[in-house]
């Protein structure tokens, strides 16, 4: 066993021991809708998780719907909210999550909205404002981006939703370390991406936004999702949550910071994609021309150090990122992206370690690569 | 409370996506260009040279060929590509020296996915062009005797 660089964190963090720990000591097993001592103590249990998230997100405790995950908490804020036919805004550079679900309910006779995003990643407010129609039913905009790490304007797009009337979703399954109270609607986040546990998350429910439930049953989470509750990840993901919003983003996003400039520095033709300032704090997207993001990942597995790719060769479906595609990346110069996620555990070291390991690594691929893209065309 | 420091652990190198075979090739491929200066000298001396794709796809592949008595004696290669792509090209590269030009246009891409001990089965439309870039190389050849 060998010591390794993760560095993708964006997709999945490890478990925090102190978020461990309070899930070691929910010692019940009983159902909190048992009436009994074992299960008052588990609903207890369950209601002071509840009641912390709630107090984070400054909002009431029967606006808090644990599900799943993210995944699911987005199905049921976007197909909850869908009861009559109508419009939705979203932007192209959503997670699958959003994109898929309001695919499926076009094919099911609604109009959707696919706002475009400028060269940064972010969308335009006017042109938001103008998509708003009278039967627009709901303006679904992620906080930050999983891929470029681009962060929104959410307040804002929460006001003018607001000033609309039309309800305002955001997913912030990356936004976690952020600050949550931006004044949507609905608002999706998951334990997996703030090291909390996997399988669960939550749908904030502002009072007066009525949803269709997708589970039906036993009435449970004021009977928007029925299912016996997940107590020990809930704890978790309340711990997780408290802990993510105490964090201080300052080192991290320091040493995300060198990082990006000494790679630019180090390695000619390379250049980093997303905001420059409005970014997630952990994020570096960076393209290197003439290579293929695939081959560079696996180099850089092979020297220990974990990332992923926007390049169309690692997907299932090997097609380009649409985030890239939508940031106007030409096709030649997404598929060389590679995103470092940087996670609590990274330190100044193994970022060093990168640089040096990421220069041979892009120097000899590109000593075999036949291509050699004009820097001056590499957008649409 | 002190932090306490994320542990990572994995098992480097065992867990992998493709055969072992791409794996050898994909971390020393074959018969590349080892300086500037020897690639510019097969540009001038080769005998055939040709290349199929296109970067907006995500896969270009040249090829180099020598060639004496209708035999192929030496080669070179310049791939842009995933590990397949990259490791696809290396190991034809190593299955095309000494094979007269008739035998080396037989070539099938299903020859070189057997040669790697197989690719994902999405993998093989897309990065396996080794054999086109190969017949281009050989073409190029041709003309010029004619």
């Amino acid at each position: 066993m060998t010591k390794l660089i993760y560095l993708d964190h964006a997709a999945s963090t490890p478990l925090d021991p102190r978020v461990k720990k309070e899930m070691d000591a929910v010692k019940t097993y009983a159902n909190p809708s048992a009436l009994h001592q074992m299960g008052l103590e588990a609903k207890e249990i369950f209601h002071q998780a509840r009641n912390k998230v709630a107090k984070i997100l400054n909002c009431k405790a029967e606006e808090i719907i644990f599900t799943s995950g993210g995944t699911e908490s987005i199905n049921l804020a976007i197909k909850g909210i869908a009861k009559r036919k109508g419009h939705i805004i979203t932007s192209k550079i959503e997670h699958p999550a959003v994109l898929e679900t309001c695919k499926y309910l076009e094919r099911n006779g609604f109009s959707v909205t696919y706002l475009n995003v400028d060269k940064d990643g972010l969308v335009n407010l006017k042109y938001l404002e103008k998509e708003i129609k009278k039967d627009t039913i709901l303006i679904s905009i992620m906080y930050a981006n999983n891929e470029i790490g681009t962060v929104q304007p959410v307040k804002e797009i929460a006001k003018i939703a607001n000033k609309h009337k039309v309800p305002f979703h955001t997913d912030a399954c990356q936004a976690g370390f952020l600050d949550l109270n931006v004044g949507a609607d609905l608002m999706t986040l998951n334990g997996s991406k703030i090291y909390g546990p996997k399988g669960i998350g939550i749908l904030f429910v502002k009072k007066g936004i009525k949803l269709e439930p997708l589970m039906h049953g036993g009435g449970q989470e004021f009977g928007l999702r029925s299912g016996t509750e997940n107590l020990t990840a809930i704890v978790g993901f309340s711990k997780a949550l408290e802990l993510a919003q105490k964090e201080d983003n300052k080192k991290i996003e320091k040493l995300r910071n060198d990082f990006i400039e000494k790679v630019l520095k180090e390695i000619p033709r390379s250049f980093l994609n997303g905001h420059k300032t409005k970014r997630l704090p952990n994020n570096a997207n960076i393209s290197f021309l003439d290579v293929e993001g695939e081959s560079i990942l696996l180099y850089l597995d092979h020297e220990g150090i974990l990332v992923s790719t926007g390049s169309a060769c690692s997907s299932e479906k090997l097609e380009v990122s649409h985030v890239l595609d939508s940031i106007g990346l030409k096709h030649d110069a997404a598929h060389g992206s590679i995103r470092f996620s940087l996670g609590k555990s990274t330190t100044k070291e193994d970022l060093n370690y990168v640089v040096k390991k990421l220069k041979g690594i892009i120097s000899s691929l590109r000593r075999i690569s036949p291509v050699h893209l004009n820097k001056e065309e590499i957008r649409q | 409370m002190t932090e306490k420091k994320y542990e990572v652990i994995g098992y480097k190198g065992r867990c992998w996506l493709y055969s072992d075979k791409v794996k050898k090739h994909f971390l020393k491929p074959r018969n590349v260009f080892q300086s500037d200066q020897e690639e510019n000298d097969w540009e001038k001396t080769a005998d055939g040279i040709g290349e199929v794709g296109s970067p907006a796809c995500g896969d270009v592949m040249r090829f180099y060929i020598k060639i004496k008595d209708d035999k192929i004696t030496a080669c070179r290669w310049k791939t842009f590509g995933c590990a397949s792509a990259l490791a696809s090209t290396s190991v034809l590269s190593e299955m095309v020296v000494g094979k007269t030009l008739e035998e080396a246009k037989k070539i099938k891409p299903q020859d070189i996915v057997k040669e790697l001990g197989g690719l994902p089965p999405r993998k093989v439309h897309c990065s396996v062009l080794g054999d086109q870039a190969l017949r281009k190389a050989i073409e190029d050849y041709e003309g010029k005797q004619k």
